[in-house]
Protein backbone atom coordinates (compact mmCIF):
# COMPACT_ATOMS: atom_id res chain seq x y z
CA UNK A 1 0.00 0.00 0.00
CA UNK A 2 2.70 2.22 1.31
CA UNK A 3 5.24 1.30 -1.93
CA UNK A 4 2.27 2.25 -4.09
CA UNK A 5 1.28 5.40 -2.79
CA UNK A 6 5.08 6.55 -3.30
CA UNK A 7 5.12 5.33 -6.81
CA UNK A 8 2.35 7.64 -7.31
CA UNK A 9 3.57 10.62 -5.69
CA UNK A 10 7.12 10.35 -5.27
CA UNK A 11 7.30 13.43 -3.57
CA UNK A 12 5.28 12.87 -0.82
CA UNK A 13 6.52 12.76 2.67
CA UNK A 14 6.66 9.45 3.45
CA UNK A 15 8.97 9.26 6.61
CA UNK A 16 12.00 6.67 5.62
CA UNK A 17 11.11 4.53 8.49
CA UNK A 18 7.77 3.73 6.92
CA UNK A 19 9.48 3.62 3.90
CA UNK A 20 11.76 0.68 4.55
CA UNK A 21 9.41 -1.10 6.95
CA UNK A 22 7.40 -1.86 4.14
CA UNK A 23 10.27 -2.56 1.94
CA UNK A 24 11.84 -5.21 4.45
CA UNK A 25 8.48 -7.05 4.74
CA UNK A 26 9.18 -9.86 2.80
CA UNK A 27 12.40 -10.08 4.10
CA UNK A 28 10.96 -10.58 7.96
CA UNK A 29 8.27 -12.42 7.17
CA UNK A 30 10.69 -15.12 5.26
CA UNK A 31 12.35 -15.30 8.94
CA UNK A 32 10.19 -18.10 9.25
CA UNK A 33 10.52 -21.09 6.84
CA UNK A 34 6.86 -21.05 6.74
CA UNK A 35 5.23 -18.05 6.73
CA UNK A 36 6.02 -16.73 2.84
CA UNK A 37 3.34 -17.21 1.12
CA UNK A 38 2.94 -14.32 -1.79
CA UNK A 39 0.65 -13.40 -4.34
CA UNK A 40 1.11 -10.65 -6.45
CA UNK A 41 -2.62 -10.16 -7.21
CA UNK A 42 -4.45 -7.36 -5.39
CA UNK A 43 -7.38 -9.05 -4.61
CA UNK A 44 -10.43 -8.11 -2.56
CA UNK A 45 -10.72 -9.66 0.66
CA UNK A 46 -13.62 -11.73 0.54
CA UNK A 47 -11.80 -14.11 -2.08
CA UNK A 48 -9.78 -15.45 1.16
CA UNK A 49 -13.76 -17.26 1.38
CA UNK A 50 -12.22 -20.13 -0.68
CA UNK A 51 -9.35 -21.12 1.85
CA UNK A 52 -12.19 -20.82 4.10
CA UNK A 53 -13.67 -23.80 2.28
CA UNK A 54 -10.75 -25.76 2.11
CA UNK A 55 -10.57 -25.24 5.57
CA UNK A 56 -14.16 -26.44 6.05
CA UNK A 57 -13.08 -29.80 4.53
CA UNK A 58 -10.08 -30.21 6.60
CA UNK A 59 -12.27 -29.53 9.92
CA UNK A 60 -14.72 -32.18 8.87
CA UNK A 61 -12.44 -34.93 8.08
CA UNK A 62 -10.15 -33.86 11.09
CA UNK A 63 -13.44 -34.56 13.47
CA UNK A 64 -13.92 -37.58 11.40
CA UNK A 65 -11.21 -39.44 11.22
CA UNK A 66 -10.42 -38.43 14.86
CA UNK A 67 -6.87 -37.14 13.94
CA UNK A 68 -8.40 -34.48 16.80
CA UNK A 69 -8.72 -36.93 19.28
CA UNK A 70 -6.42 -36.50 22.23
CA UNK A 71 -6.94 -40.30 22.65
CA UNK A 72 -5.64 -41.46 19.29
CA UNK A 73 -2.53 -38.75 20.07
CA UNK A 74 -1.27 -40.65 22.81
CA UNK A 75 -1.91 -44.12 21.38
CA UNK A 76 0.15 -42.73 18.54
CA UNK A 77 2.83 -41.60 20.80
CA UNK A 78 2.28 -45.21 22.91
CA UNK A 79 2.77 -46.76 19.54
CA UNK A 80 -0.38 -48.69 20.16
CA UNK A 81 -1.96 -48.08 16.99
CA UNK A 82 -1.44 -47.71 13.38
CA UNK A 83 -4.18 -45.10 12.66
CA UNK A 84 -2.03 -42.06 13.04
CA UNK A 85 0.46 -43.34 11.15
CA UNK A 86 -1.46 -44.33 8.22
CA UNK A 87 -2.65 -40.53 8.38
CA UNK A 88 0.18 -38.94 8.38
CA UNK A 89 2.08 -41.05 6.22
CA UNK A 90 -0.85 -41.26 3.50
CA UNK A 91 -0.87 -37.54 3.46
CA UNK A 92 2.59 -37.06 2.93
CA UNK A 93 2.43 -39.76 -0.26
CA UNK A 94 0.07 -37.99 -1.43
CA UNK A 95 0.97 -34.39 -1.17
CA UNK A 96 4.58 -35.34 -2.24
CA UNK A 97 3.10 -36.87 -5.73
CA UNK A 98 1.18 -33.78 -5.69
CA UNK A 99 4.43 -31.26 -5.37
CA UNK A 100 6.31 -33.45 -8.01
CA UNK A 101 3.31 -33.25 -10.93
CA UNK A 102 2.89 -29.30 -9.91
CA UNK A 103 6.85 -29.26 -10.71
CA UNK A 104 7.18 -31.37 -13.11
CA UNK A 105 4.49 -29.83 -15.45
CA UNK A 106 4.88 -26.27 -14.36
CA UNK A 107 1.36 -25.97 -13.48
CA UNK A 108 0.04 -22.35 -12.41
CA UNK A 109 -2.57 -21.39 -10.19
CA UNK A 110 -5.98 -20.68 -10.97
CA UNK A 111 -4.86 -17.00 -11.25
CA UNK A 112 -2.04 -17.87 -14.24
CA UNK A 113 0.76 -17.07 -11.97
CA UNK A 114 3.55 -19.93 -11.39
CA UNK A 115 3.67 -21.78 -8.22
CA UNK A 116 6.78 -21.33 -6.41
CA UNK A 117 8.71 -23.37 -3.67
CA UNK A 118 11.70 -21.94 -1.66
CA UNK A 119 14.29 -24.62 0.19
CA UNK A 120 14.12 -24.48 3.91
CA UNK A 121 17.29 -23.76 5.20
CA UNK A 122 18.64 -26.19 8.67
CA UNK A 123 19.40 -24.90 12.01
CA UNK A 124 19.49 -25.98 15.30
CA UNK A 125 15.72 -24.45 15.89
CA UNK A 126 14.61 -27.28 13.94
CA UNK A 127 15.52 -29.84 16.85
CA UNK A 128 15.04 -27.65 19.68
CA UNK A 129 12.05 -26.19 18.61
CA UNK A 130 10.97 -29.53 17.38
CA UNK A 131 11.29 -30.68 20.25
CA UNK A 132 9.52 -28.69 22.79
CA UNK A 133 6.56 -28.46 19.92
CA UNK A 134 6.81 -32.39 20.19
CA UNK A 135 6.66 -32.51 24.32
CA UNK A 136 3.52 -29.33 24.14
CA UNK A 137 1.72 -31.79 20.85
CA UNK A 138 1.33 -34.74 23.29
CA UNK A 139 0.05 -32.72 25.94
CA UNK A 140 -2.82 -31.12 24.79
CA UNK A 141 -3.02 -34.04 22.04
CA UNK A 142 -3.32 -31.58 19.65
CA UNK A 143 -1.00 -29.49 17.04
CA UNK A 144 -2.00 -26.55 16.01
CA UNK A 145 -5.04 -27.43 13.05
CA UNK A 146 -6.49 -29.33 15.17
CA UNK A 147 -6.58 -26.90 18.09
CA UNK A 148 -9.45 -24.94 16.43
CA UNK A 149 -11.49 -27.91 15.51
CA UNK A 150 -11.54 -29.26 18.88
CA UNK A 151 -12.88 -25.95 19.81
CA UNK A 152 -15.53 -26.81 16.94
CA UNK A 153 -16.51 -29.65 18.88
CA UNK A 154 -17.01 -27.81 21.62
CA UNK A 155 -14.33 -27.82 23.46
CA UNK A 156 -14.34 -24.75 24.52
CA UNK A 157 -11.64 -24.76 26.90
CA UNK A 158 -9.57 -25.20 24.26
CA UNK A 159 -9.48 -21.41 23.70
CA UNK A 160 -7.41 -21.05 26.29
CA UNK A 161 -4.97 -23.51 24.82
CA UNK A 162 -4.91 -21.44 21.84
CA UNK A 163 -4.44 -18.01 23.67
CA UNK A 164 -1.22 -19.72 25.51
CA UNK A 165 -0.01 -21.21 21.97
CA UNK A 166 -0.44 -17.35 20.70
CA UNK A 167 1.51 -15.88 23.99
CA UNK A 168 4.30 -18.75 23.40
CA UNK A 169 4.94 -17.55 19.83
CA UNK A 170 5.13 -14.19 21.16
CA UNK A 171 7.63 -15.29 23.91
CA UNK A 172 9.59 -16.91 21.08
CA UNK A 173 9.68 -13.30 18.99
CA UNK A 174 11.00 -11.16 22.09
CA UNK A 175 13.59 -13.63 22.80
CA UNK A 176 14.69 -14.52 19.34
CA UNK A 177 17.68 -12.54 18.97
CA UNK A 178 19.53 -15.01 22.39
CA UNK A 179 18.05 -18.15 21.20
CA UNK A 180 20.50 -20.74 19.37
CA UNK A 181 19.31 -21.13 15.63
CA UNK B 1 -24.63 -42.47 2.84
CA UNK B 2 -24.94 -40.41 5.93
CA UNK B 3 -25.19 -43.04 7.98
CA UNK B 4 -21.53 -44.31 6.04
CA UNK B 5 -20.49 -40.91 6.34
CA UNK B 6 -21.31 -40.77 10.40
CA UNK B 7 -18.94 -43.60 10.93
CA UNK B 8 -15.20 -43.15 11.81
CA UNK B 9 -13.50 -42.60 8.78
CA UNK B 10 -10.14 -44.60 7.80
CA UNK B 11 -6.77 -43.78 8.13
CA UNK B 12 -6.26 -43.89 4.22
CA UNK B 13 -9.22 -41.77 3.24
CA UNK B 14 -8.69 -39.15 5.93
CA UNK B 15 -4.88 -39.11 4.82
CA UNK B 16 -5.80 -38.70 0.84
CA UNK B 17 -8.05 -35.69 1.51
CA UNK B 18 -5.56 -34.15 4.05
CA UNK B 19 -2.72 -34.75 1.16
CA UNK B 20 -4.67 -33.03 -1.64
CA UNK B 21 -4.80 -30.08 0.81
CA UNK B 22 -1.43 -29.36 -0.04
CA UNK B 23 -2.35 -28.97 -3.97
CA UNK B 24 -5.51 -27.66 -3.45
CA UNK B 25 -4.14 -24.24 -1.31
CA UNK B 26 -0.99 -24.24 -4.28
CA UNK B 27 -3.52 -23.97 -7.11
CA UNK B 28 -6.00 -21.57 -5.51
CA UNK B 29 -3.08 -18.98 -4.96
CA UNK B 30 0.46 -20.17 -3.97
CA UNK B 31 -0.22 -20.97 -0.62
CA UNK B 32 1.86 -22.97 1.49
CA UNK B 33 0.17 -25.28 4.50
CA UNK B 34 1.28 -24.12 7.74
CA UNK B 35 -1.24 -23.83 10.60
CA UNK B 36 0.95 -22.31 13.48
CA UNK B 37 1.69 -19.06 11.52
CA UNK B 38 -1.41 -18.07 12.21
CA UNK B 39 0.01 -17.50 15.74
CA UNK B 40 2.99 -15.00 14.84
CA UNK B 41 0.32 -13.43 12.81
CA UNK B 42 -2.21 -12.83 15.74
CA UNK B 43 1.19 -11.42 17.14
CA UNK B 44 2.01 -9.28 14.76
CA UNK B 45 -1.62 -8.00 14.25
CA UNK B 46 -2.48 -7.84 18.52
CA UNK B 47 0.90 -7.46 19.61
CA UNK B 48 3.53 -6.71 17.35
CA UNK B 49 5.53 -4.26 20.79
CA UNK B 50 7.95 -3.34 18.38
CA UNK B 51 9.42 -6.97 17.67
CA UNK B 52 10.92 -7.01 14.47
CA UNK B 53 9.84 -10.87 13.90
CA UNK B 54 6.50 -9.44 14.14
CA UNK B 55 6.97 -6.18 12.34
CA UNK B 56 5.26 -7.14 8.88
CA UNK B 57 2.07 -6.38 7.18
CA UNK B 58 0.02 -9.47 8.43
CA UNK B 59 -3.02 -8.79 6.50
CA UNK B 60 -0.71 -10.35 3.30
CA UNK B 61 -1.63 -13.25 5.26
CA UNK B 62 -5.15 -12.76 5.59
CA UNK B 63 -6.19 -16.25 3.91
CA UNK B 64 -4.87 -18.50 6.58
CA UNK B 65 -7.06 -16.89 9.52
CA UNK B 66 -10.07 -17.62 6.80
CA UNK B 67 -8.36 -21.14 6.23
CA UNK B 68 -8.49 -21.74 10.53
CA UNK B 69 -11.94 -20.60 10.53
CA UNK B 70 -13.13 -23.02 7.97
CA UNK B 71 -11.48 -25.82 9.94
CA UNK B 72 -13.66 -25.00 12.89
CA UNK B 73 -16.92 -24.77 10.95
CA UNK B 74 -15.91 -27.90 9.26
CA UNK B 75 -15.55 -29.17 12.69
CA UNK B 76 -18.61 -27.89 14.03
CA UNK B 77 -20.45 -29.63 10.80
CA UNK B 78 -18.73 -32.47 11.41
CA UNK B 79 -19.39 -32.98 14.85
CA UNK B 80 -23.05 -31.83 14.37
CA UNK B 81 -24.85 -33.55 11.19
CA UNK B 82 -22.21 -36.26 10.72
CA UNK B 83 -21.59 -37.04 14.62
CA UNK B 84 -21.09 -40.56 15.44
CA UNK B 85 -22.89 -41.62 18.42
CA UNK B 86 -20.55 -44.21 19.37
CA UNK B 87 -17.93 -43.29 22.17
CA UNK B 88 -13.96 -43.40 20.67
CA UNK B 89 -12.86 -46.76 20.21
CA UNK B 90 -9.04 -46.59 22.05
CA UNK B 91 -6.38 -49.49 23.08
CA UNK B 92 -7.22 -51.72 25.83
CA UNK B 93 -4.11 -50.93 27.51
CA UNK B 94 -4.30 -46.85 27.11
CA UNK B 95 -8.14 -47.39 28.59
CA UNK B 96 -6.40 -49.21 31.54
CA UNK B 97 -3.69 -46.53 32.08
CA UNK B 98 -5.78 -43.55 31.64
CA UNK B 99 -8.33 -45.42 34.18
CA UNK B 100 -6.08 -45.05 36.97
CA UNK B 101 -5.52 -41.38 36.73
CA UNK B 102 -9.41 -40.98 36.84
CA UNK B 103 -10.09 -40.33 32.99
CA UNK B 104 -12.94 -42.81 31.73
CA UNK B 105 -14.95 -40.88 29.32
CA UNK B 106 -14.60 -41.28 26.36
CA UNK B 107 -17.78 -39.46 24.58
CA UNK B 108 -15.97 -36.83 23.42
CA UNK B 109 -12.78 -36.14 21.14
CA UNK B 110 -10.82 -34.79 24.15
CA UNK B 111 -10.91 -36.49 28.06
CA UNK B 112 -13.92 -33.99 29.62
CA UNK B 113 -11.83 -34.88 33.11
CA UNK B 114 -8.76 -32.93 32.11
CA UNK B 115 -10.13 -30.28 29.21
CA UNK B 116 -12.68 -28.67 30.84
CA UNK B 117 -12.78 -24.92 32.38
CA UNK B 118 -12.78 -26.59 35.92
CA UNK B 119 -10.05 -28.74 35.57
CA UNK B 120 -7.85 -24.92 34.50
CA UNK B 121 -7.90 -24.47 37.83
CA UNK B 122 -6.29 -28.06 38.87
CA UNK B 123 -2.27 -28.70 38.82
CA UNK B 124 -2.44 -31.12 36.24
CA UNK B 125 -5.17 -29.47 34.03
CA UNK B 126 -3.15 -26.19 34.25
CA UNK B 127 -0.29 -27.51 32.96
CA UNK B 128 -1.77 -29.71 30.03
CA UNK B 129 -3.77 -26.46 29.17
CA UNK B 130 -2.05 -23.43 29.70
CA UNK B 131 1.58 -25.05 29.56
CA UNK B 132 0.89 -27.38 26.74
CA UNK B 133 -0.56 -24.19 24.75
CA UNK B 134 2.42 -22.42 25.11
CA UNK B 135 4.85 -25.28 24.10
CA UNK B 136 2.64 -25.98 20.74
CA UNK B 137 3.23 -22.03 20.23
CA UNK B 138 6.93 -21.36 21.27
CA UNK B 139 8.06 -24.65 20.04
CA UNK B 140 6.66 -24.88 16.57
CA UNK B 141 7.69 -21.20 16.13
CA UNK B 142 11.39 -21.62 16.64
CA UNK B 143 11.47 -25.00 14.66
CA UNK B 144 9.42 -22.81 11.67
CA UNK B 145 6.27 -24.75 11.24
CA UNK B 146 4.09 -27.57 12.96
CA UNK B 147 3.18 -30.47 11.76
CA UNK B 148 0.88 -29.26 8.91
CA UNK B 149 3.99 -26.96 7.34
CA UNK B 150 6.64 -29.33 7.97
CA UNK B 151 5.54 -33.15 8.51
CA UNK B 152 3.00 -31.99 5.51
CA UNK B 153 4.14 -29.60 3.48
CA UNK B 154 7.59 -29.92 4.36
CA UNK B 155 8.13 -33.17 3.72
CA UNK B 156 5.59 -32.93 0.22
CA UNK B 157 8.10 -30.62 -1.00
CA UNK B 158 11.19 -33.08 0.36
CA UNK B 159 12.86 -30.81 2.74
CA UNK B 160 15.36 -32.45 4.79
CA UNK B 161 14.81 -29.70 7.02
CA UNK B 162 11.45 -30.89 7.56
CA UNK B 163 12.42 -34.07 8.34
CA UNK B 164 14.56 -33.29 10.91
CA UNK B 165 11.86 -31.06 12.15
CA UNK B 166 9.18 -33.97 12.04
CA UNK B 167 11.53 -36.65 13.87
CA UNK B 168 12.00 -34.06 16.85
CA UNK B 169 8.71 -33.87 16.71
CA UNK B 170 8.12 -37.25 17.43
CA UNK B 171 10.95 -37.68 19.68
CA UNK B 172 9.44 -34.67 21.89
CA UNK B 173 6.12 -36.50 21.82
CA UNK B 174 7.49 -39.47 23.02
CA UNK B 175 9.42 -38.10 25.83
CA UNK B 176 5.95 -36.52 26.80
CA UNK B 177 3.95 -39.58 26.89
CA UNK B 178 5.56 -42.13 28.27
CA UNK B 179 7.87 -40.31 30.34
CA UNK B 180 6.34 -37.11 31.73
CA UNK B 181 2.71 -37.19 30.85
CA UNK B 182 2.34 -39.99 33.73
CA UNK B 183 4.29 -38.16 36.33
CA UNK B 184 1.87 -35.02 35.11
CA UNK B 185 -1.31 -36.89 35.21
CA UNK B 186 -0.64 -37.95 39.22
CA UNK B 187 -0.59 -34.63 40.33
Amino acid sequence: MIKELNVLHPTDSVSPAVVEAANTDFEVRSLDTICVNESEKQHPWWYNFKYAVVGVVFGIVFVKAEVISWFRIQEMFRLQSFHMYGVIGTAVIVGMISVALIKKFKVKTIYGEPIVFRPKKFNKGQVIGGVIFGLGWALTGACPGPLFAQIGTGAFVVAIVILSAIAGTWTYGYCREKLPH
Amino acid sequence: MVEMLKQPWSWYVAGAIIGLIVPALLLLGNKHFGISANFRHACAACFPSNIPFFKYDWKKELWNFFFVGGILIGAVIASTLLSNPNPIQVHPTLVTTLSAYGINDYSSMVPKQLFSFASLFTVRGFIMLVGGGFLVGFGSRYAGGCTSGHSIMGLSDLQLPSLIATISFMLGGFIMANLLLPIILSL
